[in-house]
């Protein structure tokens, strides 16, 4: 798979950003750090809203910034898409005139009316066109920025904590469209965030960024449950498991889903045999045992090997383990961990009270 | 009744103002924008250069202009060479005058407005393929209507009420300096307050209007405190 090279350097008086990726050209890369970790930073640098002094990335064959040649090319003559957190909507131009600020201005306009339709239709902002930007609410206005950024048919697709603004329920409203958009764009996005749950719902790829470097960087499944970054301490800690869907126990409401070779089962998920699927299993609802549970209530019984424990706060500790090839936290007592007598390389069983899908 | 010398004052007044204010607009409006984005520490020099008409007493400001457009000023030299003799006790000098006078009532509400469009807002018209200059036409100068009324108002009506300025560098030549203050105090000194009521009549009633429509229609008050 071809990658997209990019690489800067820039320092502040307090912050230096110094990133050499080769990011992937498709899906959805996030870039999950604290406040101030150089993540929006790198973003604009891509997008030549600001200029690293030492700088390289080039896209489709593009370069878009060589500092050893001089070569800088302004943001507006980039083939880019880019949302920020606030949806800075022209104010005196309807919703389709922002739709069509772009459009009238990029050249050649390749876009044609059934492909506005789509987008327009896409982001569920048909009624709202003739409307000013003042007279929409937080959820709608963002949904209109992404609209006017996608239809530009970018070469990459640039998202700055474009949910961050809102509140949890403008959230939950936006994030179905964002990854309807991103199974409708075969293009790069490049998103960035500071919220586990926008990482586990969007990312395919996962770079963590911390004080101005990258941290980590790999698959979403990989980097996400892995038990020395800072999503496994969080207290509503997860893992993410890419499963299929084998067959439906309609009886019970429940459908049952594979990975590699264990069967878990969920609640009735409406979805075709063979659908790939994305759960998320929070450590809270994972409990161990040494032995192979019997008489239990709980459905979801694996067998695990424990890849290391790590106490935390308030006598908790994070128990990282591997369930077949797929890694699992867990977060229990340190007392319990004490009584189990719980060490790397033990093998256990895990019971996975709950888990629920993300997409 | 107002006598055609007093409509001939007016007739002027209104197209020294007319040309004062477009001439303003077209060297306040880049001004104006430099000084709302430049980080340059020069910022802070001219932005007291250009307000120093809100302050200076108007006959300072045209003792200098006169000595500037007078024969032996840098400027009068330089007219002199280009054969169009000295500018002071003409229309052009009178032009010129106003639009120094009356420059930071310009300046300041175009500042002002392009103070309030925030950074981010030109950076999406960046992403959305607009150029620096297609920006400025197409984001910048709609989103700042307002201010642009009240700058062309304000500049307008400023340039209409000068009078030390105008009596300095201008003087008091029917048809080609004499403007509609100066004619009213015509009035005043050779006691002819009839004419010199008419005038000064019309232009209370010309300011009050216009403060009118900015506060009742556009409802975009100049801030007195902005200005001052």
């Amino acid at each position: 798979m071809p990658t997209l090279p990019a690489r800067f350097q820039l320092a502040y008086d307090d912050f230096n950003l110094d990133v050499n990726l080769q990011l992937p050209s498709t899906g959805v890369t996030v870039f999950f750090g604290p406040s101030g970790s150089g993540k929006t930073t790198l973003l604009r640098c891509i997008a030549g809203l600001e200029k690293a002094p030492l700088g390289y990335f080039e896209i489709n064959g593009q370069c878009w910034q060589d500092s050893t040649n001089d070569l800088f090319v302004p943001t507006y003559q980039r083939n880019l898409g880019y949302v920020f957190q606030e949806a800075n909507l022209f104010p005196h131009l309807t919703v389709l005139g922002n739709l069509q600020f772009g459009l009238k201005r990029q050249t050649p306009n390749t876009v044609s009316p059934t492909e506005l339709q789509d987008i327009i239709e896409l982001l569920g902002i048909g009624h709202l066109l003739t409307r000013k930007p003042e007279r929409l609410s937080g959820g709608e206005k963002q949904r209109v920025a992404i609209a006017r950024a996608v239809l530009l048919k970018p070469d990459i697709l640039l998202m700055d904590e474009p949910l961050a603004a809102l509140d949890q329920l403008r959230k939950q409203e936006i994030l179905p469209f964002l990854i309807h958009l991103h199974q409708h764009l075969s293009i790069p996005i490049l998103y960035v965030t500071h919220s586990p749950q926008e990482v586990a719902q969007l990312a395919d790829t996962l770079v963590v960024m911390e004080t101005g470097k990258v941290i980590a960087l790999g698959g979403l499944t990989e980097t996400f449950n892995r038990i020395d970054l800072s999503f496994a301490q969080d207290k509503a800690a997860s893992s993410v498991w890419q499963v299929t869907l084998i067959n439906h126990e309609t009886d019970y409401h429940l459908s049952c889903v594979a990975i590699d070779k264990n069967l878990l089962s969920l609640p009735l998920i409406a979805a075709d045999i063979g659908t790939k699927l994305r759960i998320q299993i929070y450590a809270r609802d994972v409990s161990i045992t040494l032995a192979a549970p019997t008489a239990t209530s709980i459905l979801n019984r694996l067998p695990a090997v424990i890849k290391a424990v790590n106490n935390t706060d308030n006598g908790q500790c994070t128990v990282s383990l591997t369930v077949g090839k797929q890694a699992l936290l867990a977060h229990i007592t340190q007392k319990s961990a004490q009584q189990l007598g719980l060490t790397a390389d033990l093998a256990v069983y895990v019971q996975i009270k709950g888990s629920s899908l993300l997409r | 009744m107002l006598s055609p010398a007093d409509l001939d004052t007016l007739w002027l007044t209104f197209k020294v103002a007319s040309l004062a204010t477009i001439l303003l607009l077209l060297i306040g409006t880049p001004l104006a924008w430099w000084l709302a984005r430049t980080p340059s520490s020069a910022k802070g020099f001219i932005n007291a250069l250009v307000s120093l008409p809100l302050v200076l007493p108007p006959t300072v400001l045209g003792f200098y202009l006169l000595i500037l457009m007078g024969p032996n000023g840098a400027l009068g030299k330089i007219t002199t060479t280009l054969g169009l003799g000295t500018l002071s006790f003409t229309f052009a000098g009178l032009v010129i005058a106003s639009v120094l006078y009356s420059l930071p009532f310009v300046v300041q509400p175009l500042q002002t407005a392009f103070n309030g469009i925030a950074q981010q807002t030109l950076e999406a018209a960046a992403t959305l393929r607009a150029s620096p200059i297609n920006t400025f036409f197409t984001v910048v100068l709609p989103m700042s209507r307002p201010g642009f009324l009240t700058a062309s108002i304000l500049g307008f009506t400023h340039t209409v009420g000068e009078f030390g300025v105008v009596l300095m560098i201008g003087g008091n030549i029917p048809d080609k300096t004499r403007v509609v203050s100066v004619q009213i105090y015509n009035h005043v000194e050779a006691l002819e307050y009839t004419q010199a009521h008419w005038l000064a009549g019309c232009l209370l009633a010309f300011s009050f209007t216009v403060l009118l429509i900015l506060y009742t229609v556009l409802k975009t008050p100049p801030q007195v405190q902005q200005l001052k």
